[in-house]
């Protein structure tokens, strides 16, 4: 007969044992991804693939267009995407209480939050490639700063919301106006939390290709005209990885490598400064 | 603790009834709160004393489910009237909380935040304007080589008085403490104690707290509450030595309960 204690102390250690399953289990997968990247995409990172355009089949060249047009591409959707998301997203965490537009708002959020990206590359395929007649890089950044949008809503308000409401009281209490309460003290108080979200976002957009396929396309040569077709890394991969040469297999492995670290730098990064700064509230 | 000043009314609380939502947590209260001098708000927890306190400055309005009906003359004029601006009542009516509240920025511009809403001091007024209420607060000399580090980084009871000196710097004309000291130890609870006996020259002082030594050592007036009424109010030597009702003598000599 077991004692209570025994029985307890059983359980937790099935539990703790269940749990590092779990967490080997998902670790694995992850740890096999990276090794098949790494394993296939350093060889091929050389100097090159900086420098050169993406080369016609069986010849040698680089990613240097893709490069270029996803740094531009991303850096505009966040420059469009993220002043919006964080009005909208302050917004909803200090005018929010009353009325039914923020709590409508905040539905309309979520339900953008987990639209398949794809959806989002046809919205604008129809409302702006249409209209004007050809793919563009205005069109992939417009597509991709849909995606940043409701990704920085929810962590601008979000991080808003954890600003303790003594803060806002102790500010009220000295006669200051809403506005220069929120713009002075919470935003402030929230500030570190809020990047942390523009850059969660941006490690977002930066590996999607469904939404690039139906706007940008893709471009063989260098070009940073954003009123033509722009090169992009997901959209080369996707061409490149299906293609039956090798240069270009090669090419595919070195770009989803390059995708893989930047995003995985985004995210350290954007976890290093939310400890940093958070310890402060 | 009485000393003898001239007593001139500052606030007068008249059939104020207070409401979150349904529940009504004032009930019908009168008094008068003379100028110049310590009033305690004192009670056990839910008694509404610091609901009292925050229809002095109306801080309830950030919240939409909350109301106060009666008046509440601040010389002479109804500070609950809707034409009443609220942040000039506020920059006329400070307020220090429970738990410290400085600002995510650095101790000067914490000061400053305040003193800047209503006046165009220039850069030299405002170093004094700073230095003059961290002095009041007796921070000075703790911090006046610290004035570009964060507020944040002081300990818990630099920052109340942190947070009592950005209350004064605004130059309000009636200081709200709302049990300024419950989360602070007996040293930065004798220092602000000590602080409020020289701010009373200059300012009105509410305070509520659920210290009873301390309403007694440190006002000139105390107010006894329990659950949404007034039952006592008068000079504190008199509620606390000759209480005229029973419920205020058991609450003091802690019969209560």
């Amino acid at each position: 007969m077991l004692t209570l204690y025994a029985r307890r102390r059983l359980i937790n250690a099935m539990g703790l044992g269940i749990s590092a399953l779990a967490m080997l289990f998902g670790l694995f997968w992850l740890g096999w991804i990276l090794w098949t990247l790494l394993a296939n995409g350093l060889p091929h990172l050389t100097t090159a693939v900086f420098t050169q355009m993406t080369p016609p089949p069986n010849s040698t060249g680089g990613l240097l267009n893709a490069i270029a047009g996803s740094l531009m591409m991303t850096f505009l959707a966040a420059l469009i995407g993220t002043p919006i998301g964080i009005l909208a997203g302050t917004y909803l965490a200090e005018f929010g209480q009353r009325g039914w537009l923020a709590p409508t708002t905040r539905f309309i959020n979520d339900v953008l939050l987990s639209a398949p990206s794809i959806v989002i590359g046809l919205f604008i395929y129809e409302m702006y490639v249409l209209k004007i007649g050809h793919f563009s890089g205005w069109a992939g950044a417009l597509a991709l700063s849909i995606l940043v949008i409701p990704i920085v809503i929810r962590t601008t308000e979000n991080m808003l919301r954890l600003v303790p409401n003594t803060l806002r009281e102790a500010a009220a209490a000295l006669g200051a106006p809403q506005w220069k309460v929120i713009n002075m003290v919470t935003l402030r108080a929230a500030r570190a939390g809020i990047i942390t979200g523009v850059l969660l976002a941006v490690a977002r957009i930066s590996g999607e290709t469904a939404p690039l396929l139906f706007t940008s396309l893709n471009n063989q040569f260098w070009s940073n005209d954003l009123n033509r077709p722009m090169a992009n890394l997901p959209v080369v991969i996707f061409q490149f990885a299906m293609s039956p040469y090798e240069d270009w297999q090669n090419l595919a492995w070195a770009g989803a490598l390059l995708i893989t670290i930047s995003v995985l730098t985004l995210n350290v990064l954007a976890r290093v400064l939310f400890r940093q700064k958070s310890t402060t509230y | 603790m009485s000393v003898e000043k001239t007593v001139t009314p500052k606030l007068v609380v008249r059939d104020l009834n207070f409401y979150y939502g349904a529940e009504r947590a004032l009930k019908d209260i009168n008094l008068t709160i003379q100028e110049k001098m310590v009033t305690a708000f004192i009670g056990p927890s839910g008694c509404g004393k610091s609901t009292m306190l925050r229809t002095f400055n109306r801080m309830y309005q950030l919240y939409p489910k909350q109301k106060a009906t009666g008046e509440v003359l601040l010389d002479g004029e109804n500070i609950l009237d809707n034409k009443q601006d609220l942040n000039t009542l506020r920059a006329k009516i400070g307020m220090v909380f429970q738990k410290p509240t400085p600002f995510p920025m650095s101790i000067y511009d914490n000061i400053a935040f305040g003193a800047k809403l209503y006046e165009n001091l220039s850069r030299h007024d405002m170093d004094e304007r700073v230095e003059w209420a961290l002095r009041k607060a007796a921070l000075w000399t703790e911090v006046k080589d610290k004035l570009k580090q964060s507020g944040t980084g002081l300990s818990g009871g630099q920052q109340q008085r942190l947070c009592i000196a950005r209350a004064i710097a605004v130059k309000p004309q009636i200081l709200l403490l709302d049990e300024p000291t419950s989360a602070l130890d007996p040293i930065s609870t004798a220092h602000i104690e000590k602080l409020i006996d020289e701010l009373k020259a200059d300012f009105t002082i509410i305070i509520v707290t659920h210290n009873m030594q301390q309403a007694a050592r440190v006002s000139d007036y105390t107010a006894y509450m329990y659950l949404g009424d007034l039952i006592e109010f008068g000079e504190t030597s008199t509620v606390f030595t000759n209480p005229k009702r029973k419920e205020t003598e058991d609450y003091i000599t802690g019969r209560f309960g």
